[in-house]
């Protein structure tokens, strides 16, 4: 009975051991090592996005997913893949951070003085230009958040590795510009790009097709956000409250 | 009379396309070149050309080249087969592991042959085939639960399969065969799971096995030295893309890939042969006439698995026999291909890794290019310069085309653990961080390996190339085109949106003699012609 109750334990506890070492080498980088993101999305919460289930969170581990930048991981066998979904299944268990700030005024501040949909979509209204923001409180830690919102530039998509195998879309958000032939200057995001052709979303939201025939110049900033930092837009007390709010999306109703 | 001899010559109309159909004797591959409106082995040619000598659709009419029509797989995954033309009718493998007879005229199927796989299959890079091959009245399919299955190529009922390697060990099959005389050629892919790699051969009527080359030497075997301990039985060497052969020397030329692990090379050291090498072996026997290694102890996944070319060219002012290939680890070689003797070697992607080469071919590495725990820079990518998709070598212009990969990678160094049918590649791999990795379509002089032109691309390609007597290189990007560059400037000359990513190598064949260029792209076997 010991032995039996031992290994019952064992298999619990030594899974999540191994899934520890496996994450920590693996996927630390950009989760961070808590889970609770950095340039990766936030694990440290009971509800995945997009891994409902273990099974979910199998196929995503297994393959990554396409058009972003997490990679799959060819190289783990089922049982490694299994050790990190119950590593990161006990990373669900732990409580979320306080946060400080007025929720209630950094919505405020969202729809007003940040004017932050003029290019982010949450619950389906707003602008494309940026990420969609309606999950970001699940997506992203509120430390990440902050980030983003002085300095915008600290974590732009840069790393290409996993484009485009399977996903005709590249979702990073580099900043175009270009010259038509015809002296039409255009600033925006690239929505999608191939040999010969390119469309990208400006400001206003309006999408431009080119071949790139059509094209004097273009070039492409990489490493460049179209969004401006806040500091100084808004009071260290307002990018608080603003945080506060940020980290209340959650998706659902 | 009339109506007498009309019958007559209906009737021997009838009997030639029967005896015909369906009967790729070894003597009708070895004179592809004679049939330009057939496509019957893998590259077109046993000499690994890709190169179709129908000149119909040429730059000046290209641009009317549309669909005559489109077959499409019921299967997610990745659909990277080069079809066979034989007769009027076109054999293509879908993934993950059958095989389709298509009615040349119309994309209409004939008979579908379905292999079930067990769910313990385990290809490192999806559930994909490259192709099949004919000989006599029979089609060959290597499968992922690793069998080679020959089917009656009238009704793809099956005639035999055999047990290539234990799928449970995650071998699996993925490579078009090659068939040389009486024998199919075959090898196994399995080199990211610490698998023995290997080249066979099978006697075609039977499906017995005629030889077994190892591509990691077994103890007592010459190169069995290049492997410390033990760590030649987990060495890998796979061996998954199509080969080629020279009738006259009698040598199968076969690429193999990575020495297993594939990041962690402190467990094996030594040069690890027959790792990222290209054999030469006697299509009778199997034994090993020579071999060169193009990168001894690989640490960075790159592998020789590309189409070898052979070229009867010029070599210095005289006449020689030669073999060239792009390799991943971004060199150009050129080759004798009686002795393996090194000519040349010249790199046509960024690479990083290495100062050159020096006169035996032997790379000269640059310090500080091993991964490391923190990842260590470096170009070209694991993907190497190229890849597995088909480069194009054109007679007409003496140019080598082929499709580079321009991406760099971190590589993260990890312990090195072999567990049976786990994976085996004791570290990983990122992107760069800040810089969107590029392809271009680039000509190469096939003697020098100077470059000529190049094309851009948006992204590093995973999709071969044809060239054609028209003046013509087509080719493929991840954004769905599939083109139509000049041959001589590489100026695009027309493009099709075929609304997926291509993974695959394009053909081109006769239909009721109109000239067809075809290639999978998507889930669609797309056939095109000109309007």
């Amino acid at each position: 009975m010991k032995s039996t109750l031992a290994a019952v334990l064992c298999s619990g506890l030594c899974l999540a051991q191994n899934g520890e070492r496996l994450f920590q080498g693996n996927c630390a980088l950009c989760h961070g090592p808590r889970g609770d993101g950095g340039k990766g999305t936030n694990l440290a919460q009971p509800r995945l996005p997009r891994a409902p289930d273990d099974e979910a969170l199998f196929r995503v581990i297994r393959q990554g997913i396409p058009g972003t930048e997490m990679p799959g991981t060819r190289h783990f066998s089922d049982d490694d893949i299994r050790e990190v979904i119950s590593f990161v299944r006990s990373l669900g268990q732990t409580t979320p951070p306080k946060v400080e700030g007025d929720a209630a005024h950094g919505a405020e501040l969202y729809r007003g003085k940040g004017n932050c949909a003029a290019c982010h979509t949450m619950g389906g209204r707003g602008g494309a230009m940026g990420p969609d923001l309606t999950e970001i409180g699940v997506r992203r830690s509120p430390g990440h958040i902050r980030t983003s919102i002085v300095d915008p530039e600290a974590w732009v998509p840069d790393n290409f590795l996993n484009y485009r195998w399977y996903s005709l879309i590249p979702d990073n958000f580099v900043q175009v510009r270009l010259v038509a032939r015809g002296g039409q200057r255009l600033t925006g995001v690239r929505i999608n790009e191939d040999p010969f052709s390119i469309q990208i979303r400006d400001a206003g939201d309006r999408v431009h097709s080119f071949w790139k025939t059509e094209l004097a110049e273009l070039h492409k900033d990489w490493g460049k956000s179209p969004m401006p930092s806040y500091r100084g837009v808004l009071t260290p007390g307002e990018i608080d409250d603003l945080v506060a709010y940020l980290v209340t999306l959650r998706g659902g109703s | 009379m009339w109506p007498h001899r009309t019958g007559r010559n209906a009737c021997v109309t009838v009997l030639l396309a029967a005896s015909l159909s369906g009967q790729v004797s070894y003597e009708r591959i070895r004179q592809a070149g004679r049939e330009p409106g057939q496509w019957l082995t893998y590259s077109g040619n046993y000499q690994g050309h890709r190169y179709s000598t129908l000149d119909q659709i040429n730059a000046a009419n290209v641009g009317r080249l549309k669909v005559a029509w489109m077959y499409q797989v019921n299967d997610p995954n990745k659909f990277e087969a080069t079809p066979l033309v034989i007769d009027g009718v076109m054999y293509v493998s879908e993934p993950p592991s059958n095989v389709a007879a298509l009615d040349l005229r119309t994309g209409r199927p004939l008979w579908r042959y379905e292999r079930p796989l067990p769910a313990g299959v385990r290809p490192c890079c999806g559930f994909v085939n490259r192709g099949v091959a004919a000989l006599d009245d029979q089609i060959f399919v290597g499968t992922l639960d690793a069998h080679l299955v020959a089917l009656d190529a009238r009704t793809g009922r099956v005639r035999w399969a055999t047990e290539v390697a234990d799928y449970r060990t995650a071998h699996s099959i993925t490579v078009a065969p090659l068939a040389v005389r009486d024998k199919v050629v075959v090898g196994v892919a399995g080199g990211e799971f610490g698998v023995r790699g290997f080249v066979d051969a099978y006697d075609a009527k039977t499906g017995k096995r005629a030889w077994r080359f190892w591509t990691v030497p077994g103890p007592g075997e010459e190169g069995n030295e290049t492997w410390a301990g033990d760590s030649w039985k987990n060495g890998a060497a796979a061996t998954w893309v199509t080969g080629a052969y020279d009738p006259e020397l009698n040598l199968v030329y076969w690429s193999t890939g990575n020495p297993g692990p594939d990041y962690n090379g402190d467990v094996r050291l030594g040069d690890n042969l027959y790792a990222c090498t290209l054999l030469a072996l006697d299509a009778d026997t199997g034994q090993r006439r020579w071999h060169f290694q193009f990168t001894p102890h690989d640490v960075h996944d790159w592998e020789a698995n590309q189409v070898p070319v052979l070229v009867d060219g010029a070599w210095q002012g005289q006449p020689r026999a030669l073999i060239v290939t792009a390799n991943r680890n971004a060199f150009y070689y050129v080759l004798d291909r009686r002795t393996g003797e090194f000519l040349l070697g010249t790199p046509y992607a960024k690479q990083t890794w290495a100062k050159g080469l020096d006169h035996r071919g032997r790379p000269i590495r640059l310090p500080n290019t091993e991964p490391t725990a923190q990842g260590t820079p470096l170009y070209p990518s694991l993907h190497g310069g190229t890849n597995w998709f088909s480069p194009s070598y054109s007679p007409k212009t003496s140019l080598f085309y082929v499709a580079v990969r321009e991406e760099g990678t971190l590589f993260y160094k990890g312990p090195a653990e072999y567990k049976p049918g786990a994976g085996y590649t004791a570290g990983s791999v990122r992107g760069l961080p800040g810089v969107e990795p590029t392809g271009y379509v680039r000509a190469l002089e096939v003697a020098t390996g100077k470059q000529r032109w190049e094309f851009p691309l948006q992204s590093p390609p995973w999709a071969g190339l044809l060239s054609t007597a028209g003046g013509l290189v087509f080719g493929s990007a991840n954004e769905g085109y599939f083109f139509a560059l000049d041959d001589a400037t590489g100026k695009p000359r027309w493009r099709f949106q075929t609304g997926s990513a291509v993974f695959s190598n394009p053909i081109s064949y006769l239909s009721d003699g109109r000239q067809h260029i075809a290639v999978a792209a998507g889930h669609s076997l797309i056939s095109f012609a000109l309007e």
